[in-house]
């Protein structure tokens, strides 16, 4: 999907460019179009701007939900500061990203190609196909649902993780997974690993059916190894994708809250609170609504400036990617 | 006698490959085992023994417990509802954009992403604030507002590309014929584009069945719950027995296998929509 909407966007720079050759259209015809917009710009009006901008407004206030916010200024933000449970929900975060972004985008890409370039080479696409789709499964499952699989295979008694362990001979190893505050965050990371693998793989291997067949025939005759076409041909040829899914990860795995909400409510004692889920419960339980919107506000100062940063290393590495096509067209 | 000796060596690999696939794949037959044990045979055995016989009246008892057959309805007709509603939008923005090519598209569009990757949670008090002073909250009308809303975010910025590639041509020679340009989106660029459509409504559909804060917020009366939320909160209210548990669980995780069935095809062509012009 993500890889649909990158490179037709690598072929958007080209309708740019195109268009501004045939510059002549006239400036009725452009406002008529525009009609077309209102629906869509009035809704978004509604749902996203006003909103996002009354979140921003209530973020220098003291506001509790009730009666007439009265202005704070910066303080909301300077209690930030100070804010010890604030500092270890983005702590936190750090820990999903390598668990949402990092780990399933470097598994995910030796996973692809070894289905790409090793199984369906060898043991036909079928195979190839229904590994993938096993990897993908748990993409498909609402969020909240594989917390509830999980918080129970992980149960402390009668977990079935717990059970494996003990039927191995392994019984000194079981634990109370998402009750030990050493240990929850940890399991939480395992549980959005197995959540997250599937769409990096898929991403990846729809992204290996463009590289030119020939490249990999070629290199193979001179000799060179699978580790030397992953690095060499696999890696570099992908690498548009890579930086789309990583952003994409990481955007995730700084929102995540449904996971969190159910395996662990943020517990124990914190361990495994995330700014979404502090916000969440600053807004709903704790009813400090202008403090809550602080905490989203700088939550999503974070999330545009990884955005940006995505947007910038994709588009470079589409254009690095694009030179040689368009010399050989 | 080397490259025997090379096949040989592949098989280990596969097998690695196999076994990390059916890890993936464990937890899903744990519940399917489990949701068919009786309460006694599960706290007997534990919850890796093969059931004994097929015990329903766990997954029954679940059922009218939370109302399931209302939960689904729910979920049904919100995703439904915002699945149908964002491609309709996502089309007249992008129709917009990427063939009316209107000036200033390039900020139009930089808005509609940054729009999708906007957290929820900048968006929640204020949505929740105003359903509740617009009569709206706890209607699965606000739900399907919003998220027609937030997934026509991603369709326009997908669906302008798409469209900025559509044949000049055709429009041109539509036009020539005397075609308004209502007439040129409804007859000409949405049936050409129909599998492109169909794939962001299959997406559109999944990914809202899937959400679950702002569901969590906006839903709370139990008629008006979707699936998702109805079974986060009594997980996370700890009501449930592991029996319970394993029914919420395999209730949830069945219509999930089903879309992934019905629509793995659809899921690839998605992908494949942006390999192939």
């Amino acid at each position: 999907m993500t890889v649909t909407v990158e490179r037709a966007g690598g072929r958007g720079r080209n309708r740019v460019a195109n268009s501004s050759r045939r510059h002549g259209s006239s400036r009725r015809r452009e406002d008529s179009y525009t009609l077309f917009l209102l629906p869509g710009a009035l809704a978004f009006l509604a749902v996203i701007v006003v909103p996002f901008l009354m979140n921003t407004g209530v973020s220098f206030t003291d506001w509790r939900g009730v009666g007439t916010p009265e202005w704070s200024g910066l303080a909301n933000y300077r209690a930030l500061m100070d804010d010890s449970e604030f500092w270890a929900s983005f702590r936190h975060s750090l820990f999903m990203v390598a668990a949402m972004a990092a780990v399933p985008t470097a598994v995910g890409l030796v996973l692809a190609a070894a289905l790409f370039d090793f199984v369906g080479k060898y043991f036909g696409s079928r195979w190839a196909a229904v590994l993938r789709a096993c990897f993908y499964l748990p993409q498909v499952l609402p969020i909240a649902v594989a917390g509830i699989v999980w918080s129970w295979i992980l149960a402390p008694e009668n977990g079935s993780l717990n059970e494996v362990l003990k039927a191995v001979g392994l019984g000194s190893w079981q634990q109370d997974w998402l009750g030990d505050p050493d240990i929850a965050l940890y399991s939480v990371m395992g549980v959005m690993v197995w959540v997250q693998l599937g769409f990096p793989l898929v991403v990846f291997m729809a992204g290996l059916q463009r590289v030119d067949p020939q490249l990999y025939e070629a290199a193979e005759l001179d000799g060179a190894g699978w580790w030397r076409r992953f690095r060499h041909i696999t890696v570099p040829q992908i690498r548009p994708e890579i930086y789309v899914v990583l952003t994409w990860c990481t955007i995730a795995a700084l929102k995540v809250f449904g996971a969190v909400y159910v395996l662990t409510k943020g517990g124990p004692g914190g361990a495994t609170n995330v700014p979404s889920y502090f916000s969440f419960t600053t807004f709903f339980e704790k009813t400090q609504v202008g403090y809550g919107a602080a905490v989203s506000t700088v939550l999503t100062v974070i999330i545009l400036a990884v955005s940006l940063i995505g947007l910038k290393l994709q588009t470079r590495a589409e254009d690095a990617e694009d030179a040689p096509t368009g010399g050989r067209a | 006698m080397t490259t025997a000796l090379r096949r040989y060596r592949r098989h280990p690999v596969l097998v690695a490959l196999v076994l990390a696939a059916l890890f993936m794949v464990v937890p899903f037959l744990i519940v399917a085992v489990n949701a068919v044990k009786s309460p006694a045979e599960y706290s007997a055995n534990g919850p890796l023994s093969l059931p004994e016989g097929i015990y329903l009246d766990g997954i029954k008892d679940f059922w009218e417990r939370v109302d399931f057959g209302q939960k689904l309805v729910n979920s049904a007709l919100i995703s439904g509802s915002v699945a149908a509603l964002a491609v309709v939008l996502s089309v007249l923005n992008a129709y917009a954009i990427g063939v009316g090519r209107i000036r200033g598209r390039t900020w139009v569009l930089a808005f509609f992403v940054l729009a999708n990757m906007l957290p929820q949670e900048a968006l929640v008090y204020p949505v929740y604030y105003l359903s509740k002073e617009a009569g709206l909250y706890d209607t699965r009308l606000s739900v399907i507002i919003v998220f027609t809303v937030i997934q026509a975010a991603f369709g326009t910025y997908l669906l302008s590309s798409v469209l900025g590639q559509f044949p000049r041509e055709i429009i041109e020679a539509a036009r020539i014929d005397g075609a308004n340009k209502w007439q040129v989106l409804w007859r000409i660029v949405v049936p050409v584009s129909r599998p492109t459509l169909g794939v962001l409504l299959v997406f559109f559909f999944i990914w809202t069945w899937n959400e679950f804060l702002l569901p969590l917020v906006m839903l709370i009366s139990n008629d008006n719950q979707t699936v998702s939320v109805a079974l986060g909160v009594l997980q996370g209210q700890r009501l449930m027995d592991a029996t319970m548990t394993n029914a919420a669980a395999l209730l949830g995780v069945l219509p999930a296998l089903v879309f992934f069935l019905v629509f793995q095809r659809t899921l690839t062509r998605g992908i494949a929509v942006g390999a192939v012009k």
